[in-house]
């Protein structure tokens, strides 16, 4: 094993559970902003049916996310974490709430339009933490002494809630061209018009995090407008451009999966975009990858698990998703 | 308006607060999972139908319980990195593969056996179905094991080494994982999760007994409870006492802070009943005492020598008055369901299991018995293991994160607040459920969502068999 870069083999694995939880979590998330829009009734019902076979498998990618990063990087968790401190805990308190309301809603019935709002308040503020989160991480940490050393609201800036938004928005396109894909008549119509709406706002979000990327650190500007990072960068704007593209007319022409599939493909630039900006470091603006890792004995330890299992999770998830791919009703897909 | 309190303290209470919380679910799962195994597997067995319908009624309870565990459980996860980011960054390369682990062997079964579990059996098939609840129960039982490593690791720390940066590094996983309390707190957890659950399960019968003791499915979860209690208490007794033996051994100042020995007891040590232990006054106020009973519990020998707290320095005293009650609220409720049991052999003996309604009322009153018991416990293991976090090497003191006292003070509130309206709701959820009776040919769960059924390669088995969901 000492001949792998263990460390940098693992930064993949967690970069991959985590966007693994971004894009999957990303349109349960999506469905649960949107959900108050939705006139009450079958429609609502529709959206939650076409979530609930697999938000908590969805949600599992969290868990893995942070609890790999406390193993592979304990560094980067022990600064991230009370670096963000007031988010996490309410993104945590957002997903208890969106959590439980997927049991409740059909166990309470005199209660549900309690729980419905407590679906729709629950995502929207779990998305809005993630995004403020990631502006936080982005604009670099306080670090001294290999311990965060700023304040406890050192993460709010117009910068971070500016990624916020962006990704409240993201998240909402995702949600709603899922619902393209999974629903039908007036819900499918009210879901693309959504779409649409929220595409323009998930590209201007997009586009204003990407210009002020690049000023909030000297280093950003050398990785993205310097050679050999230009011949990274300068593919992305053209291949969103691109997908914009597609996302709308597809929206327009009255496809159903491409929607979906494009606001996925904008999910994945921007995904590559921040893997351009940050690296090689883990907590900007100093912490790299190498310098948070665990030893090469944890590391190569999990690895052992991480190969036979991980493939194992992945497969059996795309299974369900195959197994759950009609369109849903009332009582479920059909 | 929080700045003077202190935010370690606080950031121990928010810990407890939640672990305490989340407890409560796996305790129950572990016990319910494998009770529905032992259902099914009696049904398909035998064939009788109060089986079946048994097995349909607490699958619903079990269903939300479980729920429930999986929100509080998330929140754990991060609370190591908000809470104890000092402890995490030390410690991580140790704790966290023993935790990934966990999220890769346990949570992946359950959270995907769950689904076909709860899709029901006519959908997916008795062989199939079968199956997926024995994973299930496996899960549950895997989970707990892989965290009690972490926390046994924290107790009795062996197999790694500190590098000249104070990190911990691993040596040898098996001496991490296989730690000298590990077995102990394993069994004597395990157990108590079964007993909380039969428990519940017992005064659940006894309940719907008092109103129609005729109810075949009240007869028979009382009867298979009543069992447990029987058999299982003494087990849990023996268990503990050997646990305490353990740590006797390895942590000697926590046991004389349950038993509230501040001063060295040469020839032979009492044993205290009842008192008001005081760190500051170094005494048991108000103590009443049998003579020589301590040295026969801890020693097995009447007149063992037993050190006092006063052997070691002060500031390594756990406080005192926590750990000898928590103790004794433990140990009481132990011998309480010890008494319930055999109360209950008695009752069986005479063939008036069904019939004694006293026996039946104190069923239900120690319905909340087991998890009262598991918590009381926990504490007397956490707090009793103060004021270190990894024991003799780290001090929780020292393992806080830099954050503030007003953010951890709002946190705590929003906690407890959310806790108590959100599980608030489920426990009430749980109990209506609970207080209908079992009835003949029990409903399986019946249209709720597909819920966690999704990710499960069995619910393809299912929806291909029943053609719509
Ligand atoms: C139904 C639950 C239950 C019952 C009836 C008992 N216990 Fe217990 N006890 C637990 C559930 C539990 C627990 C929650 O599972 C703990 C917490 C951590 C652990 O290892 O087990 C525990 C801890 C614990 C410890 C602490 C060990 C340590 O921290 O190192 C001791 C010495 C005992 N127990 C001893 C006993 C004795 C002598 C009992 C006899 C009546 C008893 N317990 C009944
Ligand atoms: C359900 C079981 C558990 C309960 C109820 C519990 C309870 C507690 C309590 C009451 C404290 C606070 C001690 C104090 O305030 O003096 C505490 C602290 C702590 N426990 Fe546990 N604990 C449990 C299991 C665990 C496990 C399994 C782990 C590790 C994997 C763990 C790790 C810690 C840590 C890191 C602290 C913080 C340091 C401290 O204050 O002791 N606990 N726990
Ligand atoms: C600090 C300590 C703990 C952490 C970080 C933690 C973490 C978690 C998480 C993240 C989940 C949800 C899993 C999912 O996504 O499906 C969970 C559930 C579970 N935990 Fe904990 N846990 C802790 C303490 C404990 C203890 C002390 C036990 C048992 C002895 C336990 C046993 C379980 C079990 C059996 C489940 C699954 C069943 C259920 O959800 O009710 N946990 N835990």
């Amino acid at each position: 094993m000492a001949a792998l870069d263990l460390p940098l083999i693992w930064a993949g694995i967690i970069g991959f559970a985590i966007f693994a939880y971004v894009v999957m979590d990303g349109f349960d998330l999506g469905i649960g902003i949107l959900f108050h829009t939705l006139p009450p009734g079958k429609e609502r019902d529709h959206a939650m049916n076409s979530i609930a076979p697999v938000w908590d498998g969805n949600e599992t990618w969290l868990v893995l996310g942070g609890g790999g990063l406390l193993a592979a990087f304990p560094l980067a968790y022990a600064i991230i974490l009370p670096a963000t401190y007031p988010l996490i805990i309410a993104m945590l308190l957002g997903l208890v709430f969106r959590g439980v309301a997927f049991e409740f809603r059909w166990r309470d019935p005199a209660h549900q339009p309690m729980w419905d709002k407590a679906f729709t308040a629950g995502s929207l503020i779990a998305a809005l933490s993630q995004g403020i989160i990631l502006g936080a991480v982005l604009q670099g940490i306080h670090v001294e002494n290999d311990a965060y050393a700023g304040g406890w609201l050192d993460w709010l800036s117009p910068f971070s809630l500016l990624t916020g938004a962006a990704l409240v928005c993201a998240y909402a396109l995702l949600g709603s061209t899922w619902l393209v894909w999974k629903t039908e008549g007036a819900g499918q119509d009210r879901a693309r018009r959504n779409a649409i709406l929220l595409g323009v706002l998930t590209l201007a979000g997009m586009g204003a995090v990407s210009l002020a990327t690049p000023f909030l650190s000297i280093d950003y500007w050398y990785r993205w407008f310097e050679m050999p990072g230009l011949i990274l960068t300068a593919p992305v704007p053209l291949l969103v451009a691109a997908c914009a593209l597609v996302l709308f007319t597809s929206l327009k022409n009255g496809s159903e999966r491409l929607p979906f599939l494009m606001a996925l493909a904008l999910f994945v630039l921007c995904f590559a975009g921040l893997g351009i900006s940050i690296y090689p470091n883990i907590v900007p603006p100093n912490i790299t990858i190498w310098q948070a890792a665990a030893p090469d004995s944890s590391l190569a330890f999990m690895l052992v698990g991480a190969v036979v299992i991980v493939p194992l999770i992945l497969a059996y998830s795309a299974w369900a998703y195959w197994v759950f791919r009609g369109k849903v009703g009332a009582h479920g897909y059909h | 308006m929080f700045e003077s309190f202190d935010p370690l303290i606080l950031a121990r209470a928010q810990f407890a607060f939640t672990l305490s919380f989340h407890f409560i679910f796996p305790a129950l799962s572990i016990g319910l999972s494998s009770y529905l195994m032992v259902l099914e597997g009696l049904w398909l067995k035998t064939g009788k139908q109060v089986y079946l319908d048994l097995f349909h009624y607490w699958i619903k309870i079990f269903a939300i319980g479980f729920g429930m565990g999986v929100v509080s459980g998330i929140v754990m996860s991060y609370q190591f990195g908000t809470n104890w980011s000092v402890f995490s960054e030390r410690a991580g390369s140790v704790i966290g593969p023993l935790m990934a682990y966990e999220v890769m062997t346990a949570f992946f079964l359950e959270a995907g056996f769950l689904g076909v579990m709860l899709f029901g059996m006519s959908k997916v098939g008795k062989g199939l179905h079968f199956f997926a609840t024995c994973m299930v129960a496996i899960g549950t039982l895997i989970s707990a094991t892989w965290i009690i490593a972490v926390n046994s690791w924290m107790q009795t720390p062996a197999g790694h080494a500190i590098d000249t940066t104070g990190r911990f590094v691993p040596v040898s996983w098996i001496d991490i994982i296989f730690t000298a309390s590990f077995p102990y707190r394993l069994a004597h957890t395990t157990l108590g999760a079964f007993l909380t659950t039969a428990f519940l399960v017992g005064a659940v019968g006894a309940w719907h007994l008092l109103k129609d003791s005729t109810n075949p499915g009240a007869r028979k979860m009382f009867s298979m409870a009543m069992w447990m209690a029987a058999l299982v208490t003494p087990v849990q007794i023996l268990a503990g006492d050997q646990h305490g033996l353990n740590t006797l051994e390895h942590q000697p100042v926590k046991v004389l802070a349950m038993e509230g020995d501040f001063d060295p007891s040469p020839d032979g040590a009492h044993l205290v009943l009842f008192g008001i232990p005081s760190n500051a006054d170094e005494r048991v106020n108000y103590e009443v005492a049998i003579p020589h009973l301590g040295s026969l519990i801890l020693k097995h020998d009447w007149n063992a020598p037993v050190p006092g707290l006063k052997d070691f320095p002060k500031e390594d005293w756990p406080p005192v008055i926590i750990v000898f009650w928590s103790f004794r609220v433990m140990v009481g409720l132990g011998f309480a369901m010890l008494g319930l049991g055999v109360w209950s052999l008695w009752a069986r003996h005479r063939g008036k299991l069904y019939d004694w309604r006293w026996l039946h009322r104190s069923a239900v009153v120690m319905a909340p018995s087991g998890f009262i018991a598991v918590i009381a416990g926990w504490v007397t293991t956490e707090v009793g293991r103060q004021p270190w976090v990894i024991y003799g090497l780290m001090r929780t003191a020292d393992a806080a994160s830099p954050i503030a006292a007003p953010a951890i003070a709002v946190s705590l509130i929003a906690f407890i607040v959310v806790y108590f309206a959100v599980f608030g709701m489920g426990i009430h959820y749980m109990l209506r459920l609970m207080a209908k009776p079992p009835a003949v040919n029990e409903p399986e769960a019946e249209h709720l969502p597909q819920h966690a059924a999704g990710i499960t390669p069995g619910a393809s088995v299912a929806s291909s068999q029943a053609g719509e969901g």
